[in-house]
Protein backbone atom coordinates (compact mmCIF):
# COMPACT_ATOMS: atom_id res chain seq x y z
CA UNK A 1 0.00 0.00 0.00
CA UNK A 2 1.70 3.44 -1.39
CA UNK A 3 -0.76 5.55 1.03
CA UNK A 4 1.39 7.43 3.94
CA UNK A 5 0.02 8.91 7.03
CA UNK A 6 -1.16 11.80 5.22
CA UNK A 7 -3.51 10.03 3.43
CA UNK A 8 -5.42 9.17 6.41
CA UNK A 9 -9.03 9.49 6.03
CA UNK A 10 -11.52 10.58 8.52
CA UNK A 11 -13.31 7.57 10.23
CA UNK A 12 -14.85 10.21 12.93
CA UNK A 13 -18.80 9.83 11.63
CA UNK A 14 -20.90 8.03 9.58
CA UNK A 15 -19.51 8.29 5.22
CA UNK A 16 -21.73 11.05 3.62
CA UNK A 17 -21.80 8.94 0.23
CA UNK A 18 -24.19 6.50 -0.04
CA UNK A 19 -23.53 3.24 2.05
CA UNK A 20 -25.09 0.64 3.85
CA UNK A 21 -24.28 -0.14 7.27
CA UNK A 22 -23.36 -4.01 7.60
CA UNK A 23 -21.63 -3.90 11.72
CA UNK A 24 -22.56 -1.37 14.27
CA UNK A 25 -19.99 -0.67 16.95
CA UNK A 26 -21.66 -3.65 18.98
CA UNK A 27 -23.94 -6.63 18.66
CA UNK A 28 -27.47 -5.78 18.77
CA UNK A 29 -28.33 -7.54 22.24
CA UNK A 30 -25.23 -5.75 23.78
CA UNK A 31 -26.06 -2.44 25.09
CA UNK A 32 -22.96 -0.81 25.25
CA UNK A 33 -18.94 -1.15 24.05
CA UNK A 34 -17.97 0.66 27.05
CA UNK A 35 -16.01 -1.94 29.45
CA UNK A 36 -12.85 -2.55 31.97
CA UNK A 37 -11.29 -5.57 30.26
CA UNK A 38 -7.62 -4.94 29.55
CA UNK A 39 -6.34 -4.51 26.26
CA UNK A 40 -6.12 -7.34 23.52
CA UNK A 41 -8.70 -9.70 26.00
CA UNK A 42 -10.31 -12.44 23.70
CA UNK A 43 -13.33 -12.92 25.98
CA UNK A 44 -15.07 -9.39 24.34
CA UNK A 45 -14.27 -10.97 21.10
CA UNK A 46 -16.11 -14.26 22.13
CA UNK A 47 -19.25 -12.14 23.54
CA UNK A 48 -19.18 -10.82 19.87
CA UNK A 49 -19.41 -14.07 18.10
CA UNK A 50 -22.11 -15.57 21.32
CA UNK A 51 -24.63 -12.35 21.15
CA UNK A 52 -24.55 -12.13 17.14
CA UNK A 53 -24.78 -16.19 16.54
CA UNK A 54 -28.05 -15.97 19.46
CA UNK A 55 -29.40 -12.79 17.70
CA UNK A 56 -28.78 -14.63 13.56
CA UNK A 57 -30.89 -17.83 15.08
CA UNK A 58 -33.58 -15.52 16.56
CA UNK A 59 -33.28 -16.89 20.17
CA UNK A 60 -32.95 -13.52 21.69
CA UNK A 61 -36.19 -13.74 23.60
CA UNK A 62 -35.78 -17.50 23.85
CA UNK A 63 -32.52 -17.53 25.77
CA UNK A 64 -31.20 -17.75 29.29
CA UNK A 65 -27.87 -16.92 29.83
CA UNK A 66 -26.11 -18.74 33.65
CA UNK A 67 -23.06 -16.74 34.16
CA UNK A 68 -19.99 -18.05 36.34
CA UNK A 69 -17.30 -16.03 37.87
CA UNK A 70 -14.42 -14.34 35.77
CA UNK A 71 -13.38 -10.97 34.17
CA UNK A 72 -16.27 -12.16 31.50
CA UNK A 73 -18.64 -11.25 34.49
CA UNK A 74 -18.24 -7.42 33.96
CA UNK A 75 -19.81 -7.96 31.04
CA UNK A 76 -22.89 -9.11 32.19
CA UNK A 77 -24.22 -5.39 32.55
CA UNK A 78 -23.61 -5.39 29.01
CA UNK A 79 -25.62 -7.88 27.89
CA UNK A 80 -29.33 -7.82 26.62
CA UNK A 81 -29.82 -11.34 27.25
CA UNK A 82 -31.83 -12.61 30.49
CA UNK A 83 -28.82 -14.03 32.56
CA UNK A 84 -28.88 -15.63 35.74
CA UNK A 85 -25.72 -15.19 38.12
CA UNK A 86 -24.29 -18.57 39.43
CA UNK A 87 -21.96 -19.19 42.33
CA UNK A 88 -18.56 -20.19 41.53
CA UNK A 89 -18.65 -23.13 38.97
CA UNK A 90 -21.94 -24.14 39.28
CA UNK A 91 -23.23 -22.51 36.62
CA UNK A 92 -24.17 -25.91 34.81
CA UNK A 93 -26.24 -27.38 37.81
CA UNK A 94 -28.15 -24.02 37.59
CA UNK A 95 -28.85 -23.98 33.97
CA UNK A 96 -29.86 -27.85 34.56
CA UNK A 97 -32.73 -26.30 36.71
CA UNK A 98 -33.62 -23.84 34.55
CA UNK A 99 -34.08 -26.01 31.29
CA UNK A 100 -35.89 -28.92 33.41
CA UNK A 101 -38.32 -26.04 34.52
CA UNK A 102 -38.86 -24.27 31.33
CA UNK A 103 -38.00 -26.60 28.40
CA UNK A 104 -39.11 -23.95 25.64
CA UNK A 105 -35.89 -21.52 26.18
CA UNK A 106 -32.21 -21.91 24.91
CA UNK A 107 -30.26 -22.45 27.95
CA UNK A 108 -26.47 -21.53 27.81
CA UNK A 109 -23.98 -20.84 30.34
CA UNK A 110 -20.88 -18.93 30.18
CA UNK A 111 -17.58 -19.75 31.87
CA UNK A 112 -14.12 -19.53 32.05
CA UNK A 113 -11.63 -22.33 33.05
CA UNK A 114 -10.91 -21.11 36.52
CA UNK A 115 -14.95 -21.23 36.91
CA UNK A 116 -15.46 -24.64 35.00
CA UNK A 117 -12.35 -26.50 35.33
CA UNK A 118 -10.90 -25.80 38.69
CA UNK A 119 -14.23 -24.20 40.68
CA UNK A 120 -16.99 -26.44 38.85
CA UNK A 121 -15.29 -29.22 37.12
CA UNK A 122 -17.97 -31.53 38.94
CA UNK A 123 -20.53 -29.45 37.64
CA UNK A 124 -20.10 -29.77 34.20
CA UNK A 125 -19.03 -33.51 34.47
CA UNK A 126 -22.34 -34.48 35.68
CA UNK A 127 -24.23 -32.03 33.53
CA UNK A 128 -22.94 -33.54 30.24
CA UNK A 129 -22.85 -37.43 31.52
CA UNK A 130 -26.75 -36.88 32.58
CA UNK A 131 -27.68 -35.34 28.76
CA UNK A 132 -28.73 -31.98 30.17
CA UNK A 133 -30.65 -30.65 27.45
CA UNK A 134 -28.31 -27.24 27.99
CA UNK A 135 -25.25 -25.60 25.87
CA UNK A 136 -21.92 -25.11 28.17
CA UNK A 137 -19.84 -22.15 26.86
CA UNK A 138 -16.31 -22.01 28.13
CA UNK A 139 -14.05 -19.07 27.49
CA UNK A 140 -10.55 -20.59 28.34
CA UNK A 141 -7.61 -18.80 28.56
CA UNK A 142 -5.39 -20.64 30.84
CA UNK A 143 -5.26 -18.57 33.55
CA UNK A 144 -7.38 -17.22 36.92
CA UNK A 145 -7.63 -13.16 35.08
CA UNK A 146 -9.64 -11.84 37.57
CA UNK A 147 -8.05 -12.37 40.73
CA UNK A 148 -4.32 -11.87 39.23
CA UNK A 149 -3.80 -14.53 36.55
CA UNK A 150 -2.71 -17.36 38.29
CA UNK A 151 -2.54 -21.01 36.62
CA UNK A 152 -5.77 -23.10 36.47
CA UNK A 153 -6.34 -26.80 35.57
CA UNK A 154 -5.95 -25.39 32.51
CA UNK A 155 -3.00 -23.78 31.54
CA UNK A 156 -0.39 -26.01 29.50
CA UNK A 157 2.78 -27.11 30.58
CA UNK A 158 5.96 -24.20 29.98
CA UNK A 159 3.35 -21.70 30.47
CA UNK A 160 4.14 -18.21 32.44
CA UNK A 161 1.96 -17.49 34.95
CA UNK A 162 1.83 -15.29 38.12
CA UNK A 163 1.99 -18.72 40.57
CA UNK A 164 4.33 -20.59 37.68
CA UNK A 165 6.91 -17.86 37.02
CA UNK A 166 9.43 -20.48 34.87
CA UNK A 167 6.79 -21.99 33.50
CA UNK A 168 4.16 -24.93 34.76
CA UNK A 169 6.41 -27.79 35.43
CA UNK A 170 4.46 -31.14 35.45
CA UNK A 171 6.58 -32.41 38.88
CA UNK A 172 5.44 -29.49 40.60
CA UNK A 173 1.78 -27.98 38.98
CA UNK A 174 0.46 -31.45 37.29
CA UNK A 175 -0.77 -31.79 33.75
CA UNK A 176 -3.32 -29.78 32.40
CA UNK A 177 -6.86 -30.94 31.94
CA UNK A 178 -8.15 -30.96 28.41
CA UNK A 179 -11.52 -30.54 29.28
CA UNK A 180 -13.60 -30.58 25.80
CA UNK A 181 -12.30 -34.07 25.05
CA UNK A 182 -13.46 -35.61 28.75
CA UNK A 183 -16.90 -34.16 28.09
CA UNK A 184 -16.78 -35.37 24.62
CA UNK A 185 -16.46 -38.89 25.80
CA UNK A 186 -19.39 -38.54 27.76
CA UNK A 187 -22.43 -40.55 26.56
CA UNK A 188 -24.56 -37.91 27.83
CA UNK A 189 -22.84 -35.12 24.85
CA UNK A 190 -24.36 -34.71 21.53
CA UNK A 191 -21.66 -31.54 20.33
CA UNK A 192 -18.63 -30.40 21.51
CA UNK A 193 -16.37 -28.15 19.81
CA UNK A 194 -13.38 -26.09 20.59
CA UNK A 195 -12.33 -22.72 18.80
CA UNK A 196 -10.44 -19.72 19.25
CA UNK A 197 -10.59 -16.11 18.61
CA UNK A 198 -6.75 -16.22 17.22
CA UNK A 199 -8.12 -14.16 13.88
CA UNK A 200 -10.89 -13.60 11.83
CA UNK A 201 -10.77 -17.35 10.09
CA UNK A 202 -10.37 -18.85 14.04
CA UNK A 203 -13.64 -16.52 14.78
CA UNK A 204 -15.66 -17.71 11.69
CA UNK A 205 -14.85 -21.36 12.81
CA UNK A 206 -16.08 -20.97 16.39
CA UNK A 207 -19.16 -18.89 14.88
CA UNK A 208 -19.97 -22.20 12.81
CA UNK A 209 -19.59 -24.21 16.23
CA UNK A 210 -21.57 -21.94 18.66
CA UNK A 211 -24.35 -22.41 16.14
CA UNK A 212 -24.35 -26.33 15.47
CA UNK A 213 -24.30 -26.08 19.76
CA UNK A 214 -27.26 -24.31 19.81
CA UNK A 215 -28.98 -26.13 17.22
CA UNK A 216 -28.68 -29.04 18.61
CA UNK A 217 -29.54 -28.34 22.01
CA UNK A 218 -32.87 -26.86 19.74
CA UNK A 219 -33.38 -30.10 18.75
CA UNK A 220 -33.48 -31.63 22.03
CA UNK A 221 -30.34 -34.09 21.06
CA UNK A 222 -28.60 -33.98 24.93
CA UNK A 223 -25.41 -31.67 26.02
CA UNK A 224 -23.89 -29.29 24.23
CA UNK A 225 -20.40 -27.83 24.40
CA UNK A 226 -18.01 -25.40 22.81
CA UNK A 227 -15.16 -24.17 24.65
CA UNK A 228 -13.51 -20.98 22.90
CA UNK A 229 -9.28 -20.33 23.76
CA UNK A 230 -9.55 -16.30 24.08
CA UNK A 231 -6.15 -14.29 24.82
CA UNK A 232 -5.08 -13.08 28.25
CA UNK A 233 -2.25 -11.05 27.09
CA UNK A 234 -1.65 -9.01 30.39
CA UNK A 235 -1.81 -12.96 32.35
CA UNK A 236 0.54 -14.37 30.15
CA UNK A 237 3.09 -11.77 30.25
CA UNK A 238 3.23 -11.12 26.65
CA UNK A 239 2.33 -7.87 24.52
CA UNK A 240 -1.26 -7.62 23.23
CA UNK A 241 -0.03 -8.11 19.42
CA UNK A 242 1.60 -11.01 20.32
CA UNK A 243 -1.64 -12.53 22.00
CA UNK A 244 -2.98 -14.29 19.12
CA UNK A 245 0.41 -15.97 18.20
CA UNK A 246 0.63 -16.94 21.57
CA UNK A 247 -2.31 -18.42 21.82
CA UNK A 248 -2.69 -20.16 18.52
CA UNK A 249 0.78 -21.68 18.97
CA UNK A 250 1.27 -22.16 22.72
CA UNK A 251 -2.19 -22.97 24.26
CA UNK A 252 -3.16 -24.39 20.83
CA UNK A 253 -1.11 -26.74 20.44
CA UNK A 254 -2.52 -28.62 23.63
CA UNK A 255 -5.99 -27.39 23.31
CA UNK A 256 -6.27 -28.51 19.57
CA UNK A 257 -9.08 -26.66 17.82
CA UNK A 258 -11.78 -28.60 16.21
CA UNK A 259 -15.05 -30.38 16.31
CA UNK A 260 -14.97 -33.33 18.69
CA UNK A 261 -18.26 -34.62 18.70
CA UNK A 262 -20.96 -34.54 16.29
CA UNK A 263 -24.74 -35.99 16.23
CA UNK A 264 -24.12 -39.53 15.06
CA UNK A 265 -20.52 -39.78 15.51
CA UNK B 1 -0.62 11.63 -6.82
CA UNK B 2 -3.01 8.26 -7.48
CA UNK B 3 -6.17 7.07 -6.89
CA UNK B 4 -6.97 3.64 -4.62
CA UNK B 5 -10.91 2.04 -4.14
CA UNK B 6 -12.64 1.81 -1.33
CA UNK B 7 -15.71 -0.30 -1.98
CA UNK B 8 -15.97 0.48 1.77
CA UNK B 9 -15.44 2.43 5.52
CA UNK B 10 -15.19 2.16 8.84
CA UNK B 11 -16.32 4.83 11.81
CA UNK B 12 -13.54 4.23 14.20
CA UNK B 13 -14.13 5.24 18.23
CA UNK B 14 -10.81 6.06 19.08
CA UNK B 15 -11.73 7.15 22.39
CA UNK B 16 -13.20 4.36 23.23
CA UNK B 17 -9.36 2.44 21.62
CA UNK B 18 -7.09 0.31 24.45
CA UNK B 19 -4.59 0.84 21.87
CA UNK B 20 -4.04 -3.57 21.78
CA UNK B 21 -3.33 -3.34 17.71
CA UNK B 22 -5.68 -6.72 16.86
CA UNK B 23 -6.91 -4.95 14.31
CA UNK B 24 -3.56 -4.01 12.07
CA UNK B 25 -2.49 -7.15 11.69
CA UNK B 26 -6.49 -8.77 11.14
CA UNK B 27 -7.32 -6.37 8.28
CA UNK B 28 -7.05 -8.58 5.00
CA UNK B 29 -6.08 -4.92 2.67
CA UNK B 30 -3.77 -3.68 5.43
CA UNK B 31 -5.66 -0.31 5.24
CA UNK B 32 -5.11 0.25 9.18
CA UNK B 33 -2.28 1.66 10.68
CA UNK B 34 -1.75 2.81 14.49
CA UNK B 35 -2.15 6.58 14.69
CA UNK B 36 1.32 8.93 15.82
CA UNK B 37 -0.96 11.02 18.12
CA UNK B 38 -3.35 9.74 21.25
CA UNK B 39 -6.46 9.72 22.70
CA UNK B 40 -7.55 11.15 25.70
CA UNK B 41 -6.36 7.91 27.66
CA UNK B 42 -3.01 8.26 25.83
CA UNK B 43 -2.95 5.59 23.54
CA UNK B 44 -2.67 5.18 19.81
CA UNK B 45 -5.85 4.18 17.93
CA UNK B 46 -6.15 2.82 14.32
CA UNK B 47 -6.48 5.31 11.23
CA UNK B 48 -7.89 4.06 7.89
CA UNK B 49 -6.06 4.92 4.83
CA UNK B 50 -7.61 3.90 1.19
CA UNK B 51 -8.70 0.51 0.13
CA UNK B 52 -10.94 -0.88 2.34
CA UNK B 53 -13.34 -3.41 1.42
CA UNK B 54 -15.56 -2.85 4.07
CA UNK B 55 -15.47 -6.46 4.71
CA UNK B 56 -15.81 -6.23 8.90
CA UNK B 57 -12.73 -8.37 10.10
CA UNK B 58 -11.70 -5.24 12.17
CA UNK B 59 -15.08 -5.44 13.71
CA UNK B 60 -14.80 -9.42 14.77
CA UNK B 61 -11.34 -9.28 16.28
CA UNK B 62 -11.70 -5.41 18.35
CA UNK B 63 -12.18 -6.50 21.86
CA UNK B 64 -13.10 -2.85 22.44
CA UNK B 65 -16.36 -2.73 20.11
CA UNK B 66 -14.27 0.57 18.50
CA UNK B 67 -15.45 -0.26 14.82
CA UNK B 68 -18.45 0.48 12.72
CA UNK B 69 -18.24 -0.99 9.50
CA UNK B 70 -20.22 0.80 5.70
CA UNK B 71 -20.00 -0.72 2.50
CA UNK B 72 -20.31 1.84 -0.39
CA UNK B 73 -23.23 1.06 -3.04
CA UNK B 74 -20.42 2.35 -5.59
CA UNK B 75 -16.02 2.45 -4.75
CA UNK B 76 -14.90 5.50 -3.65
CA UNK B 77 -11.43 6.54 -5.45
CA UNK B 78 -9.30 8.57 -2.75
CA UNK B 79 -6.39 10.61 -3.90
CA UNK B 80 -3.34 8.81 -2.50
CA UNK B 81 0.30 10.62 -2.31
CA UNK B 82 3.12 8.45 -3.75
Amino acid sequence: MSSSRRDVLDTSAAPSRPARRTAEFTPGLQLSGDHDLCPGCGEPIALRAILETLAELGLADAAIGVVGIGCYTALTSLIDVDLIQALHGRAPSVATGAKRMRPETLLFTLQGDGDMVNEGLQEVIHAAARGEKITCLLLNNGVFGETGGHMTATTVLGQRTKNTLEGRNADDHGHPIPIAELIARLGGTGYAARGSVHDVKSIATTRRYLRRAFEHQLRGEGFSFVEILTMCPTGWFVPTAEGPRYLEEVMGSVHVTGELKKPGR
Amino acid sequence: MSGVASRGTVVIARERCKGCTLCVPACPPGVLHMSEEVNRSGLAYPELVAGCTGCGACSWVCPDFCFEVYRYEEPVTHAVSR
